[in-house]
């Protein structure tokens, strides 16, 4: 690249500022392109919309980064100070009316997109038949409490929750249903849809895994439901995402998805340590 | 219109004594400067702060002295919290509006003070007293607060049971976020009436500099704003000291400890909803004086009109307006209706056009211009690189399902310091290296302020992009360490990078302080208009004397009158009367 030496040394700083913002452009967007750091692949269908819905932001503010950036990159230098006059010019009405729609329509048309994916996360009830869990979050553990061979969850009130006892859902010891399954672990069946109800004991805690790209504050006082049906067998992380003091960062548990055969297999485990 | 025009001479004696001129002084230029040495001796703590969690998050088994041996996570959760805190309200609030605001607000509207001097230096007093009171955080038996710059309750809101940094360190940070919200309050009062009443003939609305708009719609957001944080402070201090309920539900038990705590009735969502309906105004609180500054110095060196300056205008209310529509976005997973997520995201994505606007129009301005690379161009320039980074990665989070995966992720980390506070900061260097020669009647070095120019602009990407891929890999905040992770404990090398980026970029501040302090007494004089500039902070002394204006101003003319053509000069100043303009546009034929 040849160009004159400007005056009032503009001519450095115009080319060094434009070439930053090339540098910037050209490494951003070789990343996301390389997948060089994705996100973990969805296991579930509502995951596969959500990131249907990124990848449909990162292309549309992608374009508008690469132009905007290079756009800022060729006025810097293109309008460096050369001695010349500047343009005196106050402003376009017919550009203020033509980005102010275009860029109305482009956002709310984004948004409008994405109201699908959210509409099956949290406005589509769970089949009848989910598999119903309880999520019980504390400081910093995670527990998850399965009905038993009843298909029923036993009565449970704050004054009985007890880790030391083994009863941290606090499940009424007067009661007859003795048969609910606590695990510190959440084993969830492949292809099935699941039901968390979550709650915490003390401080707002969040449920979070990556891989179903959900993610949910536990609220004290609050139960709140989420629903998920999870496709792959594996294991993966669950993770508080609220603070929740000093050990937030430790609190986390596993989701084991297994076969449904495996499942079986492993509530009659757990029933059969009930019993003993 | 513009108010009768007032007496300039009821202010012009300056009070003798040193305490009266210095110390407890009613001029807004004192204050507005005390404002920054304020925010200056806050972002210097803040920054630090900073540099010790980015060290723990580099190299874990660093012993930093200081902290009894290696850093353990509530030491780190302080840090980060006082970080922030300091930040969005010390820094962040208090030198773009409350130190620039007041040094310049009063000038570039042609008068010789705020409205209410007194309650001007209370206000700032107030504001000092807060400080102190955060700060002293640190230094109290249970340690400093560890709730994040958000506080969420029932963490907040229940004492020492929740854990360390919950007893005293708590209450002062709440006592203090109280105090500053009432000087916030007093300092907003005081900017509108100055503008609505105190302008000089002929400084119509339309011809208020985007400096005197950004000020005005910050102190208009300010008034609506701080009232609501300082009454949900009052209630989280009552649950936390006289047992109340506001925020706290029934039946709540800490480390298996029964009986459950005697609170009953409370919802922490209702903190979340006052501290968001805060917060979000909060966020343009920080943005929108430097977004002011930036138009003023992009004209400037362009050497041409503002492009649009009607957009400008009214894009800076519609944000204003907007920012108390969007709350809701940063609750999208806290458990509120799923429902009213949909209407925050869309109006958070309706708050993006007035920003596109600008941004536009910014781009509009360069073009055809005559740049000159003053060091606060290049902080101008800067800015609107950093703020289309920083907006875009917003069209993410402003949609709820996108916000699932990266809510609460360094994601979100990114975003909001490269849009907001590293934004912001390009505002306020933009504006001290543009006005320090008005503020000291000298001028900075621009060797040196251009090198400190460049190692923060690349160094601020350097630190904020990489944390975008973080959080899309699922890297949460708030997190002390990997904590047993591994997929996290696989981003090692990227925290070290940042936090070398970091230091590297912490350490070339030293450039600027040097420069800021040397410049005050050694820099290069200059006279009262060294950049040539058209407004009516540059019609009066470097600096200028008790009571601004030698005579009354009157204002003819809009504030980027650039490049006038069938003008000699290439900047015609708002206070040049036509005859003046006559005269000198024969001499020049």
């Amino acid at each position: 690249m040849v160009f004159r030496e400007p005056e009032r040394g503009s001519g450095l700083a115009a080319a060094v500022f434009s070439l930053f913002l090339v540098a910037l452009v050209v490494t951003t967007v070789y990343i996301f392109a390389a997948h060089i750091w994705p996100m973990p692949p969805a296991i579930t269908h509502v995951g596969h919309w959500i990131d249907q819905q990124y990848r449909l932001t990162l292309w549309v503010t992608g374009i508008i980064f690469v132009l905007a950036q290079l756009t800022l990159a060729w006025m810097v230098f293109r309008y460096r100070d050369r001695g010349q006059k500047a343009r005196f010019v106050r402003g376009s009405h017919v550009l203020e009316i033509v980005w102010t729609t275009a860029t109305l329509v482009l956002f709310t048309t984004l948004g409008a997109m994405a109201v699908r994916a959210w509409a099956q996360v949290h406005f589509i009830s769970p089949v009848p038949g989910a598999l119903q869990v309880d999520v019980m979050a504390e400081q910093f553990t995670w527990n998850f409490r399965y009905p038993g061979p009843d298909g029923k969850f036993a009565p449970t009130a704050p004054i009985y929750y007890s880790d030391a006892n083994g009863n941290p859902f606090g499940i009424d010891p007067s009661s007859k249903d003795t048969d609910d399954i606590v695990s510190p672990i959440l084993v969830v069946p492949v292809g099935q849809e699941v039901v968390l109800h979550l709650e915490s004991k003390d401080v707002i805690h969040d449920f979070y895994v990556r891989e179903l790209r959900i993610k949910q504050d536990i609220v004290p006082g609050m139960n709140i439901p989420i629903h998920f049906t999870p496709l792959k067998i594996g294991e993966y992380h669950i993770m508080c995402a609220q603070l929740c003091g000093l050990g937030h960062n430790r609190m986390h548990s596993m989701m084991r998805v297994v076969s449904e055969s495996d499942f079986q297999k492993w509530l009659k485990q757990q029933e059969a340590e009930n019993q003993q | 219109m513009s108010a009768q025009p007032h007496s300039v001479t009821h202010h012009a004696e300056a009070p003798k004594s040193f305490i009266r001129r210095y110390v407890f002084s009613t001029d807004h230029k004192v204050i507005g400067i005390q404002y920054l040495l304020l925010a200056l001796a806050a972002v210097t703590i803040g920054m630090v702060l900073s540099w010790l969690f980015r060290a723990h998050l580099a190299w874990p088994h660093l012993i930093i002295p200081g902290f009894g041996g290696l850093m353990r996570p509530e030491q780190y959760l302080a840090l980060v919290t006082m970080h922030g805190t300091i930040m969005v309200f010390f820094v962040l609030t208090v030198a773009p509006q409350s130190g620039f605001g007041n040094y310049f607000l009063p000038i570039q509207i042609g008068a010789d003070d705020m409205a209410f001097p007194t309650l001007n230096m209370l206000s700032f007093w107030i504001t000092l007293v807060a400080f102190l009171v955060l700060v002293a955080a640190f230094f109290t038996p249970g340690g400093a607060p560890i709730n994040g710059w958000t506080s969420y309750p029932t963490l907040s809101a229940v004492g020492s049971v929740s854990g360390p940094g919950q007893g005293m360190g708590e209450t002062l940070w709440v006592v203090s976020i109280a105090l500053f919200c009432l000087a916030s309050l007093l300092t907003a009062l005081n900017f509108i009436s100055t503008t609505i009443e105190m302008r000089a003939p002929g400084m119509s609305l339309m011809r208020m500099p985007l400096t005197v708009w950004g000020w005005f719609v910050t102190a208009v957001l300010g008034l609506l704003a701080f009232g609501v944080l300082l009454a949900a402070g009052i209630l989280l201090l009552l649950d936390r000291l006289a047992m109340t309920s506001f925020f706290v539900p029934a039946g709540l038990v800490f480390n298996d400890t029964q009986p459950p705590l005697m609170h009953a009735g409370g919802s922490p969502l209702l903190w979340e909803h006052l501290f968001w309906f805060f917060g979000h105004p909060e966020v343009y609180i920080a943005i929108l004086p430097a977004m002011g500054i930036t138009s003023h110095i992009l004209s400037n060196f362009s050497r041409k009109p503002i492009f649009g300056y009607k957009a400008m205008a009214y894009s800076l209310c519609a944000i204003g307006f907007l920012s108390f529509t969007v709350w809701g976005h940063h609750m999208f997973v806290s458990g509120m209706s799923p429902y009213s997520a949909l209407a925050f995201s869309f109006l958070t994505l309706i708050i993006g056009v007035p920003s596109a606007i600008k941004t536009f129009n910014w781009l509009g301005t360069l073009w055809g211009g005559k740049i000159q690379f003053t060091t606060p161009m290049l902080f101008a320039i800067g800015f609107v690189s950093l703020f289309v980074t920083g907006g875009l990665s917003g069209l993410f989070l402003a949609q709820p399902a996108i916000d699932l995966p990266l809510h609460d992720t360094y994601f979100v980390i990114a975003h909001f310091h490269i849009v907001m506070a590293v934004a912001a900061i390009f505002g306020i260097f933009g504006g001290l290296y543009y006005w320090f020669p008005k503020m000291f009647g000298r001028r900075m070095n621009e060797t040196l302020g251009k090198t400190h120019f460049w190692l923060t602009f690349i160094g601020a990407y350097l630190i904020f992009m990489p944390m975008h891929w973080m959080g899309i890999m699922g890297a949460l905040r708030r997190y002390a360490s990997p904590g047993g992770l591994g997929f996290v404990a696989r981003m090692d090398p990227i925290d070290i990078f940042i936090t070398v980026a970091a230091f590297v970029t912490g350490a070339a501040q030293l450039l600027f302080y040097f420069n800021f302090f040397w410049s005050i007494r050694h820099g290069e004089k200059v006279e009262e208009n060294p950049w040539h500039a058209t407004t009516l902070e540059w019609s009066v002394p470097s600096p200028p004397p008790h009571g601004n204006f030698v005579a009354a101003p009157h204002v003819y003319r809009g504030p980027y009158e650039y490049s006038v053509p069938g003008y000699t000069e290439d900047y015609l100043p708002q206070h040049l009367t036509p005859e003046q303009v006559a005269q000198s546009a024969e001499a020049g034929t």
